[in-house]
């Protein structure tokens, strides 16, 4: 059971491209706001978004955390930023009770080509971000309808 | 030898009875799915996580509140979407599925129509075309819906637009190759309705070949306009033996 | 009326994640977006969404216009025991909706 989840989520992940993580962020304001300081750490976070994105309006986003949690601190909430969309904070996942698979999808809206942040606060308060770039294109022709 | 001449004769017999060939053979015919990215594919290929099932879902209820006392359920539509746009004979049209479900509703139920490109009329066509998910298009185009059949040929093969563009001019002689970043398909309707990104929402095919004609600068044939079931039909015999995939997804 | 799915699996393993997947009918009107007259669309999107099971939030998101139309959500919950898994969302508008599905702990 365990190894077949394994190989689904590793098939799906392929999918998605998880490319080599930036050990650095984009200049973000809310995101500086919110981090207040604190350094963020570049591991144990995965974040999945096709390198070039179909389209704009709803482009596949995966985030994983990687456990084990217990019996130490647990994922409280992972936050998504936009690097140039108009809002910047794009999305807040909380997790108010401790559980051991911390794995979210949706669909974002990508305004242009940038840069996507994902930040996991601990129940310690540690932070762990991973930054991914997305290419973003118009569509090939215009729809009047 | 025999067997060879026999296969000649078949297939001359099945050029004959179509009246010509279609412009991509069989077995290079390839769905829309094809041609976009590995994400729009995967969005499609799950039930749980393809929008267009929230149409599907209302449609259902749709059906069931107002078609089921003489439909029965649903399986009594699995293939009917697979045969259509299809011709009717009480209105001597063909007709596609959107309208003939609002011919139903109009005629046999005495209610007034749910619109073209209304969200009902769109939930109901998306749930019956669903229905025939798998299955293999299979329209006629013979006697009365010669015709329509016709000019719907000759709508997609005449220049459109400030562009001066021809769906064949794309579709048939382009398909595989690149508009701006995105790889031109072979132009089918097997997918739809379809829950389209850049539309943020599930819609048409006619909605789709008014796009089409937008983005060559035409004038856009109103919803429902007589041309656009004719080119409906001609693209349906085009992409006769195809499976039906709504509700599909695209870019 | 405001669409939605939820798929949670029929079983589920006691203590185990499960697979919770959720998608509303919602167009998540950006605000950035005017009519045919000229005038700005006002903003319109899915602000909070709360998973309760048997009455404890265990998975919450709070959205915004940078996610998709009609948003999907897919995410992780435990089961100590049977019970009811509540959904609830509320939009800028005030529509407010609550859903539910049964968790069969086997």
């Amino acid at each position: 059971m365990k190894r077949r989840r394994f190989v689904q989520g590793a098939a799906a992940l392929a999918l998605l491209g998880v490319r080599p993580a930036q050990a650095a962020l984009p200049t973000i304001p809310s995101l500086d706001a919110w981090l207040a300081g604190r350094a963020p750490r570049f591991e144990r976070i995965k974040l999945s978004i096709p390198a070039l994105a179909d389209n704009g309006f709803a482009v596949p986003m995966r985030v994983i955390v990687d456990g084990p949690f217990a019996p130490g601190p647990h994922v409280k909430s992972i936050r998504l930023f936009s690097e140039t969309n108009p809002v910047s904070d794009m999305a807040i996942f909380e997790f108010p009770v401790p559980i051991e698979r911390v794995e979210v999808e949706s669909r974002i809206r990508l305004a242009g080509t940038q840069q996507v942040v994902a930040v996991a606060e601990m129940t310690d308060g540690r932070v762990y971000a991973m930054a991914t770039e997305v290419i973003v294109t118009l569509a090939g022709c215009m729809d009047g309808t | 030898m025999l067997r060879s001449l026999a296969l000649v004769a078949a297939c001359v017999a099945a050029i004959a009875a179509h009246g010509q060939q279609r412009p991509i053979a069989t077995d290079a015919l390839r769905s829309g799915l094809a041609y976009v990215g590995a994400d729009v594919r995967a969005m499609q290929a799950d039930d749980l996580a393809n929008p267009g099932f929230l149409w599907v879902q209302r449609g259902e209820a749709l059906f069931t509140e107002n078609c089921a006392s003489c439909h029965r359920d649903a399986a009594s539509m699995r293939g009917v979407a697979a045969r259509y746009p299809a011709y009717d004979a009480s209105s001597s049209s063909v007709l596609d599925i959107e309208a003939r479900i609002d011919q139903c509703r109009t005629q046999r139920q005495r209610k007034p129509a749910f619109g073209r490109e209304s969200d009902d009329l769109l939930a109901l066509a998306t749930f019956v075309t669903h229905q025939s998910r798998g299955m293999p298009i299979n329209v006629s185009i013979d006697g009365p819906a010669r015709e329509s059949f016709a000019r719907g040929e000759a709508f997609y093969r005449q220049r459109h637009g400030q562009m001066n563009l021809a769906c064949t001019n794309c579709h048939d002689q382009n398909y595989g190759k690149r508009l701006y970043t995105e790889t031109m398909s072979q132009g089918h309707g097997s997918a739809f309705p379809a829950y389209r990104l850049e539309w943020q929402a599930l819609g048409s095919l006619q909605r789709r070949l008014r796009a089409c004609l937008f983005g060559v600068r035409a004038e856009m044939p109103r919803p429902g306009a007589p041309e656009l079931t004719d080119v409906e039909l001609y693209l349906a015999w085009r992409a006769n033996g195809l499976p039906v995939e709504s509700p599909g997804v695209r870019r | 009326m405001m669409e939605a799915r939820i798929n949670v699996p029929a079983k589920v393993a006691r203590n185990e994640p499960f697979e919770v997947r959720l998608q509303i009918r919602h167009a998540m009107e950006t605000g950035y977006r005017t009519d045919d007259t000229g005038k700005a669309i006002p903003r319109n999107v899915v602000r909070n969404v709360t998973c309760r099971y048997n009455g404890d939030v265990v998975f919450a998101a709070q959205l915004s216009s940078g996610i998709a139309a009609n948003p999907y959500l897919r995410f992780f919950v435990t089961a100590r025991s049977s019970g009811e898994l509540v959904f609830e969302w509320v939009d800028d508008a005030g529509v407010r909706v609550t859903e539910r599905a049964p968790v069969i702990v086997a």
